[in-house]
């Protein structure tokens, strides 16, 4: 009895019917993608003829040439060379440049403070504790736009005037003797080189040779640094024995630099008071230093909660087993546990930076000219191209998203478990 | 020998002694917890710094509030040069602050249907409350249409009878397979829209006047903005944020780059320059001569937007989930969607529940991005109370009831989130 039944692996052959393109699981899905991309194309049609049509009826056509034509407006904080009588090409750029300078130091500082308060606020010790649950609480539930206002405020309304600064009696005073805030902005040291090698003629960015060389100086050191620890690795590997390279390791990263900065004359220039206003130094304005504290300390608390959770992630049994295998602390912490605090902190850090790359087109609420205020502000404006402009303003955003959103992948595809 | 001889036996307990004094109380707490190290101590001592600093720059100045003068120049009369809030400012705008430029005499519309909502959020955030009042959640959105524009009721149950309609074909056609009833459905829904609703609520408008007086979108503003594009935006991004996840999971080529490409393009661009789109470019690429609500526009953008973000996060929930759950209910025998909603979802959803939580926050504090593109959120309010000349220079005091008010909102959402974790922990780990 037990042949009665037979199992037949190979599904009986049936003649195609039209009603299995509805019922039939194997043709449906392609049912549903035809009629989705139909949909699609349909939509996608209607969108085009109706743009061709309005821009036909508005007289206009659709092209990019206004990038090359006379900007004529101003920028009152730029990276590279620019003045009125360049092209609104040109005035894109150093929006972007802004952009991205503000993306970077705001990550920086809501990193070290989004640190600082997640380790915080898992420590013992009730108050302080209890003093970044307010933060964190405060900030996340409060819009941003609002706090960057706010900080614009506090820097045009509650710290003084330049004048303030002046005479027997002045009401306020430079911190160490450097850095002035005032309602103007905040004035800090430029670096300076007595004996400068000149600019890099690129073109289109026209970059300080003494920068550049700086820069290049470091990362050959770096890499020598890199150079000596792996060779050390080695060696410990085969012999049991790790080479000391601490001082090698000193020496390498903060020789050349020193010498080179020594060489080009490297000194700082001071914010001086002269007439009404501070002359001389680094004047960074009002508006980039309230989108800087606005985006970093709201964002802060966001990076605060992800690295609380990071760390609440790791079970107690990993630093348990650290010290059996008889790790001293700072070893556990550096060798176990961060690593694996690390892959669960950096994805939603990623994103965070992201959030911040794409808050910083908030800046018109305080006037800081980003990309958002020169391309998609005043260049549609004086233009009209909104079409135009609005494509490669959304363009660029989202190639930097992109870019960002990369690098977490590859990130991601490095440091996750590798599972069967 | 028996136990009775033995005297140094007690028969009573001894009254128990005091622990030593560094080992409860203050004292332990601050051995312990406060000064353990040095790092504690300074951490300790700087915070209480902080505190300090800050109460004592703050009371004055709130202690010192002035509720009662007309403009600036008189707070700081009454002042004298001392330190202290002119809270006034609140006292005489507030209800520009919660309502925008909404006639006065109508006021009592927008604070109807926000108790209204209350009423219909009731039975869907507490089980306790009876579950027959979910009707009246059904109802809310038209209700609540009417009452704060205005016009005719029959408006809003023209448009509830083109859902009634569309319901009514598909009972009629699920035979035919759910695909086809559903489109069907979809059609006859639209048909009723187009045909049959503009003449149906001329007409009974005309026999039986049912009529608020109409108030346009320019008028309205504050918070009864922020409220109106936050809540439905954050009611429709959940149920169209459902459909965009399911389709990134889809196995359809065709279906999944849809979604991919729908999803990594409103995330890679900031929601201000889909505002301007909303503003500026959506004339372009509706039919000629086509002008439509600016609320309404900033409403589809804020639901797009959230959206995407929305799909992202109960993407995540669909892949914390084991593999074997989705092949048990295929054992079971269970269809596609009869999977997803009895099995998968509730599952998946509980465990997304803090990131859709997290990004319905978000879109309502989004809300205030509205502000550049000349829409009269709480602080394009603000901006214009600033403009005027009796509160010329008046910044703290505002923003403190701006900001208060939102953090009322969002913390209140984020506790219930909390909640409602707890309430659906099944796990007994």
């Amino acid at each position: 009895m037990a042949n009665a039944i037979t199992f037949s692996n190979r599904e009986p052959h049936r003649a195609f019917r039209l009603s299995m393109l509805l019922n039939d699981s194997r043709y449906r899905s392609y049912t549903i993608q035809i009629f989705v991309l139909m949909c699609l194309m349909l939509g996608i049609a209607w969108l085009v003829d109706n743009t061709v049509r309005n821009l036909a009826l508005l007289g206009k056509d659709f092209s990019f040439s206004f990038l090359w034509s006379t900007a004529g407006y101003d920028i009152n904080q730029r990276l590279i060379n620019y003045d009125t009588q360049m092209t609104h090409g040109r005035a894109a750029l150093v929006g972007l440049l802004n952009t991205v300078v503000l993306a970077v130091l705001s990550c920086a500082l809501a990193t070290i403070i989004g640190v600082a308060a997640g380790v915080l606020r898992l420590s013992g010790n009730p108050i302080v504790a209890r003093l970044m649950t307010v933060y964190v609480e405060v900030f996340r539930n409060i819009p941003l736009l609002l706090w960057i206002l706010v900080f614009g405020a506090i820097m045009s309304e509650a710290v003084p005037a330049p004048n303030a600064f002046k005479g027997e009696n002045a009401t306020a005073s430079m911190i160490f003797g450097a850095v002035a805030i005032t309602n103007r902005g905040v004035f800090v040291p430029e670096p300076l080189f007595t004996r400068d090698l000149g600019t890099l003629n690129l073109g289109i960015i026209q970059p300080s040779l003494s920068v550049v060389a700086i820069v290049v100086v470091v990362i050959l050191c770096w890499l020598v640094h890199r150079g000596l620890v792996r060779h050390a690795e080695r060696v410990q590997s085969q012999t049991g024995v790790r080479p000391v390279t601490w001082w090698k390791t000193i020496t390498v990263l903060s020789g050349p630099p020193l010498l080179l900065l020594w060489a080009l004359g490297f000194h700082l220039g001071y914010p001086e008071l002269r007439g009404f206003n501070f002359q001389g130094g680094l004047q960074l304005r009002n508006a980039l230093i309230a989108m800087w504290l606005g985006l970093g300390i709201y964002t802060g608390a966001f990076i605060a909660e992800n690295v609380r959770a990071g760390i609440l992630a790791i079970s107690k049994g990993q630093s348990e087993a650290a010290h059996a295998l008889g790790l001293r602390r700072g070893k556990t912490m550096r060798l176990v546990i961060l690593p694996q605090a690390l892959r669960v902190i950096v994805p939603p850090l990623i994103s965070q930076y992201l959030n911040i790359t794409k808050n910083t087109s908030l800046g018109l609420a305080v006037g800081y000219m980003d990309l958002r205020s020169t391309l998609g502000g005043i260049t549609i404006n004086q233009t009209g191209r909104e079409l135009e402009g609005m494509l490669l303003l959304m363009l660029i955003y989202l190639s930097l998203s992109l870019t960002i959103s990369g690098s977490m992948n590859a990130y991601n595809a490095r440091v996750g478990l590798k599972e069967r | 020998m028996s136990d009775r001889n033995l005297t140094f036996v007690r028969s009573e307990m001894l009254p128990a002694r005091e622990p030593p004094t560094n080992q409860f109380g203050i004292v332990k707490l601050l051995r312990e917890k406060l000064f353990n190290n040095w790092l504690s101590a300074l951490l300790t001592v700087a915070s209480l710094i902080v505190l300090v600093w800050i109460a004592g720059s703050l009371s004055p100045w709130l202690f010192n509030s002035v509720w009662s003068a007309n403009s600036l120049s008189e707070c700081r009369q009454i002042l004298g040069g001392a330190e202290g809030a002119c809270l006034a400012v609140i006292r005489d705008r507030w209800t520009q602050l919660l309502f925008g430029f909404y006639p006065p005499a109508q006021y009592w519309r927008p604070v109807l249907a926000f108790v209204l909502m209350l009423v219909a959020m009731a039975p869907i955030l507490f089980p306790p409350v009876p579950r027959r009042l979910l009707w009246f959640s059904a109802v809310f959105p038209g209700l609540a249409y009417w009452l704060i524009w205005g016009g005719t009721l029959w408006l809003p149950v023209s448009a509830y009878a083109g859902l009634a309609v569309g319901g009514v074909v598909l009972r009629l056609t699920t035979r035919l397979g759910s695909g086809v009833a559903v489109g069907l459905a979809f059609a006859g829904a639209l048909a009723w829209g187009f045909l049959a609703s503009g003449l149906v609520t001329t007409v009974i408008e005309q026999l039986l006047p049912l009529s608020l007086p109409a108030v346009t979108s320019r008028e309205m503003g504050g918070f009864l903005l922020s409220i109106v594009i936050g809540v439905t935006g954050i009611s429709l991004s959940l149920p169209l944020g459902i459909v965009l996840a399911l389709g990134r999971r889809s196995t359809m080529p065709l279906v999944k780059t849809v979604s991919v490409v729908f999803i990594e393009f409103i995330r890679g661009v900031p929601l201000i320059t889909l505002l301007f789109t909303a503003s500026l470019l959506l004339n372009y690429f509706l039919p000629p001569g086509t002008n439509f609500d600016l609320i309404l526009r900033v409403i589809i953008m804020v639901t797009l937007f959230a959206t995407a973000y929305m799909a992202e996060v109960i993407r995540g929930g669909l892949a914390a989930l084991p593999r074997g759950q989705y092949e048990a209910a295929e054992a079971l025998g269970l269809d596609y969607w009869k999977a997803q909603r009895l099995v998968i979802m509730p599952q998946a959803l509980k465990i997304s529940i803090p990131g859709i939580v997290n990004s319905f926050i978000g879109l309502f504090k989004d809300t205030t991005l509205v502000v550049f593109i000349g829409l009269l959120d709480p602080i394009a309010l603000s901006n214009s109370i600033r403009a005027t000349t009796d509160w010329q220079g008046i910044y703290w005091e505002l923003f403190i009831f701006i900001g208060g008010l939102f953090f009322i909102f969002c913390f209140s959402m984020s506790r219930y989130s909390m909640h409602l974790e707890r309430r659906l922990k099944t796990d007994h780990r």
